[in-house]
């Protein structure tokens, strides 16, 4: 463990943190590199705010520690630690404006008036709101203002960066917006960041590692590909992405039997007998092939949803699971191939796209 | 590699979270010298016999034996009870026409409504005298009753305490969702029942909190009794007769405890309403904005009307005995009855009325407001705070009497170390400061909460020591409850009878106090002077108030009025 802390920028070891009864997090113990970004991604009331306010010093961990620069910062006050933080609330003194703002903290740390001045006005720029800096909060959009605690955030040049769930008070185009500017920021300074969401695109399209949490402890930690297509608990497949469930039990053969059809997948690490869950995504399942490929089964449209660039199916295969299974398909190719309801076809599940699951 | 000396000093505090620290506990320590331990001392005065010796109950069993005594707590439930039913019904009606209805002239009803707020209660009961009195104009309207008794007390209490109900119910009234009406008439609901299944329902929790507001302000209050009470007996004056005329503490002490307990459990149910109304409106809820309906409108316009009239013929007929020669057989104009030193007392009381306003105001607002702040904004010590909130909520639920009363005990002791504030103007003003913390605080608390909680963590991680954003931010962004914080104290100070009816000394006689004595002495002229003495003040300090408020706002609140594009 205390090799691995000494590359890192920032560990925790063992972390736990209890309000009274309740344990908000258990025994976290991460490693973040430094110009890193990660996300800690899970349900509301998953502690990955505690795990945050944590590091911050804002809550004082129930026991374990917080290393920063090798440095053990656990008993340190939040004003003691050096980190930039951003909040959902953005948290804009609304007497000041955008550029006391900025300032704020630049003040207390006894710059000077002239580089104060250039340092606000290096920041205005680097969130591109040079044009507001006279202005007051509440004049300002939220996505500008959330712009503002960003550039307060990185006045004082923190060397960690930690974003609770930045973005999700904001309108959808404007979120969209924001991940990417702040991304580049981030990239641009190189400043290693945390970022607290729920959102897992957000998750999946701004972070180095996501690390994701479900009652108060980290169940996989990965790149944004690892998460999502090798999802190690069917909680995860299914929080993350969409993801078809297909009971089945383990046969002799090693095939899953799903009611009266033998599904061939990977199975090695499963006993015979073990019931199990299959696992495969939309956009995996195949429609229209050759009945002699490997996998395939007939299923009838039951209905079609619309949902832009592409259509989701919902089939029903009876003698396969009860459930109706869904398949997406670019909108180009289903204008192509015509589907209406009720129509019949074969869907092929490629063996490679499965994942099981104990159940 | 500085970080490291501050490690393990104390776990993850800051120098600010200690200071904080500190005050709390100062806090918790003064609210013990200043409420817990006279309350305490009073409890135990009420068990104890006139030698002092600690004698159980048996104070309490000469009390339920005694009937003219028992007899005063009907009248006060009684007093009380009417009231608070008479003035329940006239506020939400009047409240219904500010926020529900079209009715033309609405800031100026809502303006007239407050007066009563600006005299001290014993103005309406001076008033009443010069109505229905028995030199009164319109004493046959009476047909026969007099008003020295319940029907006067009633009457009074009605007037005074009228804008307390009217700022309640308008609170309540005006958070409303209209979607709820506009469901109710796509559903094709009668006004009536939407009325009945809506409005009242919307404004329980307001209704209830008022009554038992009302009820308290009554059933503690003495001014009123005293003046126009007549042989008509209440727990009130019942204290002040043992006390300051028998000289019999024990059984002050004992009717303090009877007075005590209704007003504890109206306070109680008071919370816990209040909690539950906060629930009622979502974020997503949308204001009702009345459309206009010429009858219920013009009824309306009638109805407040009438009550302005009432309000203004009160406080008008106050002015106009003030400045009547003799009353009534010369009704000449003369400036004569605001001459007190022919009454044996000068102008000093005034003066000490306006001090301790003053002192009030001043000290009471900073006292309140970092107290506030300590118990909302730190981030440390949960219990401590609690205490502290606690503490800061007692003494809405103890009747002014009751503190007063268990000042002298606690402060007037000879081995109290404290005992040299006794008799200064210092007790007033630490009295004044306890009686009325609970309001103030509570209009604090509210506007910190509708500060971001996380300027404190955002300051903290900027390396902002806490008292810097508290000066640069808290303070600028909280002006305006913090003037009106100051108002409330300057303005109670003044008009408060109650409080330092027990505590005031020769050196530090109160306009109020003056104006009931001059009342007792039969020079009634002099009372209504006196009374409006203080009505002007508080005229002038509102109007100053918002003068200066106005001008300060412009100055420093730039931000607030410049809400342009959102996007």
């Amino acid at each position: 463990m205390l090799g691995k802390n000494e590359e890192s920028y920032l560990a925790t070891n063992n972390l736990s943190k209890s309000f009274g009864t309740f344990e908000a997090i258990r025994n976290i113990s991460i490693n973040i590199q430094e110009g890193e970004f990660v996300c800690f991604l899970g349900p509301s009331g998953c502690g990955k705010t505690t795990l945050l306010r944590c590091i911050a010093g804002l809550e004082i961990q129930s026991t374990g520690s917080v290393i920063q620069k090798k440095i053990d910062i656990s008993n340190l006050p939040p004003s003691s630690r050096d980190f930039g933080i951003v909040f959902q609330s953005y948290a804009l003194f609304p007497n000041l404006s955008v550029f006391s703002n900025i300032a704020y903290g630049l003040v207390n740390n006894k710059w000077n008036k002239h580089d104060i001045n250039q340092r606000v006005g290096e920041l205005l720029d680097l969130v591109s709101l040079t044009e507001h800096a006279k202005k007051y909060p509440s004049q300002l959009s939220g996505g500008e203002q959330q712009r503002v605690a960003l550039a307060r955030a990185l006045a004082i040049s923190p060397g960690l960066l930690l974003l609770d769930e930045p973005l999700s008070a904001l309108d959808a185009k404007v979120r969209v917006f924001l991940r990417k500017q702040i991304k580049d920021l981030q990239r641009k300074l190189g400043v290693t960041t945390i970022m607290v969401t729920h959102d897992q695109e957000e998750a999946q399209t701004m972070a180095d590692r996501i690390f994701v949490m479900k009652d108060g402890e980290i169940i996989q930690v990965g790149t944004p590909t690892e998460i999502y297509t090798r999802a190690n608990s069917p909680f995860i497949a299914d929080f993350i992405g969409i993801m078809n469930f297909i009971p089945a039990i383990i046969g002799k053969n090693n095939k899953a039997h799903c009611n009266s059809v033998i599904i061939d997948c990977d199975t090695q690490d499963f006993q015979n007998n073990q019931s199990v869950h299959l696992a495969i995504r939309p956009e995996d399942i195949q429609l229209n092939v050759e009945k002699s490929d490997n996998n395939v089964l007939e299923a009838t449209i039951k209905e079609i949803e619309f949902l832009g660039s592409f259509q989701r199916i919902y089939l029903e295969a009876s003698n396969v699971t009860k459930d109706l299974i869904m398949a997406d398909i670019p909108s180009p190719n289903a204008r192509k191939i015509n589907l209406a309801l009720n129509d019949k076809l074969n869907i092929c599940f490629p063996v490679e796209d499965i994942r099981v699951y104990p159940n | 590699m500085n970080l490291l000396k501050f490690a393990n000093i104390s776990r993850g505090k800051d120098s600010s979270d200690r200071v904080g620290q500190i005050m709390l506990t100062a806090y918790i320590l003064l609210f013990l010298v200043f409420l817990v331990l006279p309350l305490g001392g009073l409890i135990y005065k009420s068990l104890q016999n006139k030698q002092g010796e600690f004698v159980g109950l048996s104070n309490y069993y000469l009390y339920l034996q005694e009937p003219a005594l028992f007899l005063s707590l009907y009248n006060s439930l009684f007093i009380a009870i009417t009231s608070t039913i008479i003035v329940v019904i006239l506020a939400f009606l009047f409240s219904y026409a500010l926020t529900r209805t079209c009715m033309p002239f609405k800031g100026f009803f809502r303006l007239m409504a407050l007066i009563p707020l600006l005299s001290p209660s014993i103005l309406a009961a001076i008033a009443l005298v010069y109505w229905f009195g028995n030199q009164g104009v319109l004493k046959y309207f009476l047909l026969g009753h007099s008003i020295y008794g319940p029907i006067g007390i009633i009457m009074a209490s009605v007037y005074w305490t009228f804008p307390h109900a009217l700022i309640i119910l308008t609170t309540s009234l005006s958070l409303s969702d209209s979607r709820l009406y506009e469901a109710a008439e796509v559903l094709k609901t009668s006004k009536l029942r939407a009325f009945f299944t809506i409005t009242i329902p919307g404004a329980r929790y307001g209704i209830i909190s008022t009554a038992f507001v009302i009820f308290t302000l009554v059933f503690t209050d003495f001014g009123v009794p005293k003046v126009i009470g007549g042989n008509y007996n209440v727990l009130a004056t019942d204290i002040y007769k043992e006390v300051v005329g028998q000289q019999n503490f024990q059984m002050g002490a004992v009717i303090s405890m009877v007075l005590l307990v209704p007003a504890m459990l109206a306070f109680f149910i008071d919370r816990y309403s209040r909690k539950k109304q906060i629930s009622l409106l979502t974020s997503r809820s949308v204001v009702f904005k009345p459309k206009k309906h010429f009858n219920v409108d013009m009824v309306m316009l009638g109805f407040c009307s009438i009550l302005a009239i009432i309000i203004l013929l009160m406080i008008g007929m106050a002015q106009f005995g003030a400045l009547v020669k003799f009353w009534p057989y010369d009704l000449q104009l003369t400036l004569s009855n605001y001459n007190f030193e022919v009454a044996g007392l000068g102008w000093e009381s005034f003066y000490n009325s306006v001090r301790l306003a003053l002192y009030t105001a001043i000290f009471g607002t900073i006292i309140i407001f970092i107290g506030s702040y300590l118990v909302e904004k730190l981030r440390t010590d949960e219990k401590k705070r609690g205490v502290v909130q606690f503490f800061a909520l007692m003494p809405m639920a103890v009747p002014g009497l009751v503190l007063g009363l268990s000042y002298i005990f606690f402060f007037n002791a000879k081995d109290n170390p404290l005992n040299f504030i006794y008799a200064t103007m210092i007790i007033l003003v630490v009295n004044t400061i306890v009686h009325f913390y609970t309001v103030s605080h509570l209009t604090a608390v509210t506007a910190l909460k509708q500060m971001d909680k996380e300027f404190e963590s955002v300051s903290l991680s900027l390396k902002i020591p806490i008292y810097k954003m508290f000066w640069r931010v808290t303070l600028p962004v909280c002006l305006p409850p913090i003037f009106d914080i100051s108002i409330y104290l300057f303005v109670n100070a003044m008009t408060t009878v109650s409080g330092v009816i027990f505590i005031y000394s020769y050196d530090t006689t109160l306009a109020s106090v003056s104006s009931i004595h001059l009342d007792e002495q039969g020079d009634v002229a002099a009372a209504a002077a006196m009374a409006m003495l203080i009505v002007y003040v508080s005229i002038f300090v509102r109007l100053t108030h918002t003068i200066i408020t106005k001008g300060i706002l412009n100055r420093t609140q730039a931000w607030r009025y410049n809400v342009g594009d959102t996007n």
